[in-house]
């Protein structure tokens, strides 16, 4: 570890040899500052407060604090100020230094900050037994000091005085008492010069050289001073004295001063000094002869005049916010916790807005807001959060007398909070941080905080709760056990007949938990608040005459989706035994069951297919999905933002279509087949004849095998089938496509750079597969199969397949296998039939192609298989006569397992 | 009056040549694991054999079982212990008067850290006689449910509702109990407030001028929020700075948002430091109900990853952690070197 000074306020200072000189803020010292004086004997606490921040803005690194002013308790005044500094984040960044003569003063104030601080001063002016003991002190409470020159004599004014004086200083701090070299910052003495008095007239010298001196000879060790003092003899002239200290810093910073007690906003810059004024400044404080003769003194008392000028003013800050509308600008006071501003601000808004209650319910919520994002995100901390809470409440106390006035006039009760907030931490638990936060933040909303502390019994709740009539109680936990403790005392409000909202909040506290456990269990609102920032939003909205209904509304919308979504994803994590699933099948009554038998069996190519009426059974709504543009068709076209674009999509489409059917540039195939069919187990068996005694084939399927709910079974599309065994029962199956032709069409456009007709001709032909499927459907169930003969829906109405029966596709969720299309395509010879292929991946080609079974049942309908467990896997694979791995291959995306051996492969995994 | 020229305990010598040699294990967590005993009221209040002399409820105060329950939290410091942690942290995370204040059951400070102390002693050496390494003990000194530079009352920012000094007091009845009842090292843990932190340092050297032994420190911060700060709003650097003068043995960061969060602030730390490096996450965050999920090869897989960057010297587990997770973090650690102390 580098013997670098390290201190620190609630960010860290580390003074390393790239930073040639720490400004220390001197405006904070009631001995140095007419002004700060007077607020501070005024207990003007918030303009000292300014006064503080002004210095930090201004780039002080370490701030100096002193209240040694003999009409105040300065030790008292020490705290206050420190504990108010404590408070303000933008001021306690940066270190403190604890200044006082009084040891007293000291240590109080050391008992105040988080930080490592610097104590200014201890010295041997009391003998080495109470410099001892200071600086033992300043050890346990881990300070960095500053070390007078001083000692039983007196105050060191020469060279050898003050390098004797620092270097007794030094051997007992570092070589007896093992304080570390690197945190003594030793302060030499400044004293004036230019007083007319010779005596004086060495002591920049003095004070330059013993720097130098201490510097080379005591390692790791700083040098500071009050920089002020040089110049006492100019007081009234600023420019003069500006440059005095410049000069002086100049020359000492290059001896090894790197600490200083400067007013950070008034310091000229040596270089821009007038050359006449600054050659006297360094004949005063270098002790030179001047070259025009005479005294040193003289000559800057002759020129001195001559630069006196306006009194400079003080560097401005930043207020271009300033100039922003007033909404905004009550949002950076929020943010920033600025409190300077806020009152008039708020009376401007106030006097713009319809009633006083908007400006709370407008900017000052919508700041708040922001306040609650940023802490959430990370960017805010929680003394920040605070702090903004703070210029909230003074922002609503501007607004209170226009609201009591308001409801006076209207006649209502006058009362005085925005309401009464119960708070407890519960039963059993201790914690209680998290809710002092809350009830901070909701006071400074005026907010009435009835806090019953920690530990609270149920029974205390309520009867508090009772009495004092509050309008919401608010619970804290921290550890797991207070999470059922909220529970049964959410059990009791409704035992009990409460109907106030009751608020969750805490570390272990979460939505869902509140949702899940506490909501349910209560009528009235629970609603879980992630954070203090979050509390005055929720609390107001719960509140608010306007907003309350429709704001408790949405909560238990969003509970019971909460719960809604837990249970499932609970539910989707647990898998039951094939055999327990298989138990829990789709149970269908057969014992009366009859479906008519398919006009043939076997397989049969469809051609007389006309484009325009296939057009009729177009469903737009994914054609437009394919394009991103996400509305049901034919809402979307009116869409305020994806009209226009949904509008001009279709019109060229529409165009195409047009071209397609009177260009004949489809060429639409498709092939049907049925079969007698019964299930056995979780497999079809397709018959070759009605007898029904030689098999034909075996569709195989697959089984829910999630944890259902009580009630809900474990489907499989066999259960929509009738056993063997059981009635005579049928299956088809279908391929159509739109024909190979949008192939070569689509890459005709490519060739004449048309991208947009490409993706336009391929999205069409889909489009013409799907409405082939959906007609050829119809057909199926009014002629080809027949049991839907009355059926009379329009096209439009077929899009909700309001209808009798599904046609599920394999490699679709009802059956996510795509190998059972091997099966389906050799059925139909559907290769032959409409030249649609299998790729090696089972994908079929052309792409604008569907295939799919019938069932026919009124109670079939379509469902997600989901993850299986190995079990069905093994199963599965020993029914289809499939390698074990294989099956895993092709079932990778559904498996709700990691297969062994071998890893599934990549890119099949979902 | 403080002496800064006091023996060190004989303990610190052996730590720090384990310290040396490889990276330490600290135990896991108390609370969590007292959680799964599901003790009822009556079981805290135990036999009668301690007189509380308090008729407040107990249920939840945790650190009275070591008085009411010793074997209970015996067999959870031995099981960590075999578990293969070196060092044991004793039942006594809220043994101040204020904490206890809650509890009724300030008068019973003293007796609860010597308690705590002496359990995790019998467990420490039971562990010992079984295999042969060596356990310390380690007196768990937590925050207290007080803040000392954050005001509870909005109206009045300067207030406070504990101070310096009531915290020093409070500490010093601690720690000299930990130390009358055996304790090898004081661990100053879950710090939100580092001013509170402070205190205890203080309080920490005042016990040991009384005592006449240094006992080595070890400091632990917990950053809960998203913005990488102490609640009192410190940055991890900033509250090295306010700490070192404790010239602690190690410092870290516990508890809070698990071991991916933890991340970042304990390379910071790591980087500024120039003591031991101490890291004891949860089993990551909290579920919905208030369980910690993460598996012991989860968690273990991070931790194990402080040590692979050679961030840490001490691991272990806060909130949620198991002696299978403590198990796991000894074993992914293993192979790792501790991190080098640049001089």
């Amino acid at each position: 570890m580098s013997h670098y000074l390290r201190l620190s306020g609630l960010e860290p200072f580390v003074l390393t040899p790239d930073i040639p000189f720490v400004n220390v803020g001197e405006r904070t010292n009631v001995t140095g500052s007419a002004k700060f004086k007077k607020l501070i004997v005024n207990r003007d606490f918030a303009t000292a407060l300014d006064v503080a921040r002004d210095q930090v803005e201004n780039g002080a690194q370490i701030i100096d604090i002193n209240m040694d002013e003999g009409l105040i308790d300065s030790k008292q005044a020490m705290i206050e100020f420190l504990n108010l500094i404590a408070s303000e984040p933008d001021i306690a960044r940066v270190p403190i230094m604890i200044d006082s003569s009084k040891w007293e003063v000291i240590e109080a104030g050391l008992q105040c900050v988080q930080g490592k601080s610097v104590v200014n001063s201890i010295s041997l002016k009391e003998g080495e037994e109470a410099f001892r003991h200071h600086a033992g002190l300043c050890l346990a409470y881990g300070a960095a000091v500053v070390v007078m020159a001083f000692d039983e004599q007196g105050q060191a004014d020469t060279y050898e005085r003050k390098t004797e004086i620092c270097a007794r200083a030094y051997r007992i701090l570092v070589d007896e008492m093992g304080f570390p070299p690197e945190d003594i910052i030793f302060d030499p003495n400044v004293f004036a010069v230019a007083t007319g008095i010779e005596e004086h007239d060495n002591y920049g010298v003095d004070f330059i050289e013993a720097t130098r001196w201490i510097r080379e000879n005591l390692p790791y060790c700083h040098i500071s001073g009050g920089v002020s003092n040089l110049s006492f003899s100019f007081r009234g002239n600023e420019p003069v004295r500006e440059a005095m200290h410049a000069v002086f810093l100049y020359h000492a910073i290059k001896a090894g001063m790197d600490m200083g007690i400067v007013n950070a906003g008034q310091l000229a810059v040596y270089d821009q000094i007038d050359p006449e004024l600054r050659e006297a400044c360094e004949d005063v404080v270098l002790n030179r002869v001047p070259k025009a003769g005479g005294t040193a003194t003289e000559r800057m008392l002759d020129i001195a005049d001559r630069f006196r000028g306006d009194k400079r003013e003080e560097k401005v800050r930043d207020l271009a916010w300033r100039e922003w509308p007033v909404e905004k600008r009550l949002g950076h006071a929020l943010v920033n916790g600025i409190t300077e501003f806020i009152e008039a601000d708020t009376e401007e808004a106030r006097q713009a807005a319809e009633r006083p209650l908007h400006v709370i319910e407008g900017p000052l919520m919508d700041g708040m807001n922001v306040v609650g994002d940023l802490f959430g995100s990370g960017k805010m901390f929680l003394p920040q959060v605070v702090k903004s809470a703070r210029v909230m409440k003074q922002a609503v106390a501007v607004l209170l007398p226009y609201m009591e006035e308001e409801k006076r006039l209207t006649g209502g009760e006058g009362r005085q909070t925005a309401g009464k907030v119960l708070m407890a931490t519960v039963k059993g638990d201790v914690h209680d941080i998290g809710k002092n936060i809350v009830g901070v933040v909701l006071a400074c909303n005026n907010y009435e905080i009835v806090d019953l502390g920690v530990m609270v019994p149920p029974q205390k709740i309520l009867q508090v709760a009772r009495e004092e009539n509050v309008d919401v109680i608010g619970l804290s936990g921290l550890i797991t056990p207070s999470l059922d403790e909220m529970v049964h005392l959410a059990a009791e409000m409704e035992r009990e007949d409460f109907h106030i909202p009751l608020l969750i909040g805490g570390a272990t506290t979460s939505k869902v938990h509140t949702a899940v456990k506490i909501a349910p269990r209560y009528s009235g609102p629970a609603v879980y608040v992630l954070d203090a920032s979050r509390a005055v939003g929720v609390v107001g909205n719960l509140l608010s005459a306007a907003n309350k209904s429709s704001y408790v509304m949405d909560i238990q919308e969003e509970y019971a989706k909460v719960a809604e979504r837990h249970e499932r994803s609970e539910r989707e994590k647990l898998r039951v035994p094939l055999a327990t699933a298989r138990g829990n099948a789709f149970s269908i009554d057969w014992s009366d069951y009859k479906v008519e038998a398919p006009k043939f069996f076997g397989a049969k190519v469809i051609e007389d297919w006309d484009l325009a009426e296939i057009a009729e059974y177009i469903d737009w709504t994914p054609f437009f999905r394919t394009w991103e543009l996400k509305g049901v068709y034919p809402k979307i076209l009116d869409d305020p933002k994806q009209g226009e674009a949904a509008r001009a999509l279709f019109a060229d489409a529409k165009a195409m279509l047009k071209r397609i059917i009177e260009e004949k540039w489809f060429g639409p195939r498709a092939v049907v087949g049925f079969w007698p069919a019964n299930a056995t187990g979780d497999d079809i068996r397709l018959y070759t004849g009605e007898d029904r005694k030689e098999e034909l084939a075996m569709l195989h399927t697959l089984r829910q095998q999630h944890a259902k709910r009580a009630g809900k079974p474990n489907v499989a599309l066999s259960d929509f089938v009738a056993p063997v065994g059981g009635p005579a029962d049928y299956v088809g199956g279908f391929v159509v496509t739109a024909g190979p032709e949008e192939v070569e069409i689509a890459k005709r456009f490519d060739r004449e750079h048309d991208n947009y007709s490409s993706i336009l001709v391929k999205a069409l032909a889909d489009r013409y597969a799907e409405a082939m499927a959906e007609m050829l459907h119809e057909r199926v169930r009014r002629d080809y199969w027949g049991y839907g003969a009355d059926e009379t829906f329009s096209p439009e109405e077929l899009i909700g397949e309001p209808y009798r029966g599904i046609r599920p596709a394999p490699g679709y969720p009802a059956q996510p296998d795509h190998t059972e299309k091997v099966t389906l395509f050799n059925l139909l010879d559907a290769e032959a039939a409409t030249g649609v292929e299998l790729t090696e991946s089972m994908a079929m080609w052309p792409g604008s192609s569907v295939s799919g079974l019938y069932l026919g049942h009124p109670d079939s309908y379509y469902f997600g298989v989901a993850k299986v467990e190995r079990d069905q896997v093994a199963d599965y694979a020993a029914r289809k006569g499939m390698e074990i791995e294989e099956a895993e291959r092709w079932l990778a995306p559904i498996l709700n397992y990691t297969p062994t051996g071998v890893a599934a492969p990549k890119g099949e995994v979902a | 009056m403080i002496n800064f020229s006091l023996p060190d305990a004989p303990c610190l010598a052996p730590l720090r040549k384990l310290a040396a040699e490889r990276i330490i294990i600290l135990d896991g967590a108390m609370g969590t694991m007292v959680q799964t005993f599901g003790l009822s009221e009556d079981d805290f209040q135990g036999d009668g054999s301690y007189d509380l002399k308090s008729n407040h409820p107990q249920q939840g105060n945790n650190d009275l079982l070591s008085l009411t329950q010793p074997k209970v939290i015996e067999d959870i410091h031995y099981s960590f212990a075999m578990a293969g942690a070196d060092i044991m942290e004793t039942n006594t995370f809220s043994s101040t008067t204020i904490a206890q204040a809650d509890y009724g059951l300030e008068h019973a400070v003293h007796d609860l850290n010597v308690a705590g102390a002496q359990v995790a002693r019998r467990a420490a050496e039971r562990a010992e006689a079984e295999d042969g390494r060596k356990r310390y003990v380690a007196g768990a000194v937590g925050p207290t449910n007080r803040t000392a530079s954050i005001s509870p009352d909005v109206n009045d920012p300067g207030y406070r509702a504990v101070s310096f000094n009531d915290l020093r007091v409070a500490y010093g009845e601690q720690i000299k109990g930990l130390i009358a009842g055996g304790a090898d090292l004081i661990l100053i843990e879950t710090i939100f407030d580092t001013l509170n932190a402070k205190a205890a340092i203080f309080a920490s050297f005042e016990a040991f001028a009384e005592t006449g032994v240094r006992l080595p420190v070890m400091i632990s911060g917990t950053i809960t929020d998203a913005s990488g700060r102490t609640l009192s709003g410190q940055t991890p650097t900033a509250f090295w700075h306010s700490v070192m003068h404790a010239r602690p043995f190690s410092v870290g960061l516990n508890c809070a948002l698990g071991a991916a969060a933890m991340r970042p602030h304990i390379a910071e730390l790591a980087s500024v430091s120039s003591s031991l490096i101490c890291a004891y996450p949860n089993a990551g965050l909290p579920n919905a109900f208030g369980q910690y999920d993460e598996t012991p090869e989860q968690t273990a897989a991070q931790v194990g990853e402080f040590a692979r960057e050679g961030l840490v010297n001490v691991v272990g587990g806060c909130c949620g952690t198991t002696p299978d997770h403590i198990a796991a973090i000894a074993d992914a650690v293993a192979s790792y070197a501790p991190r080098e102390i640049s001089a």
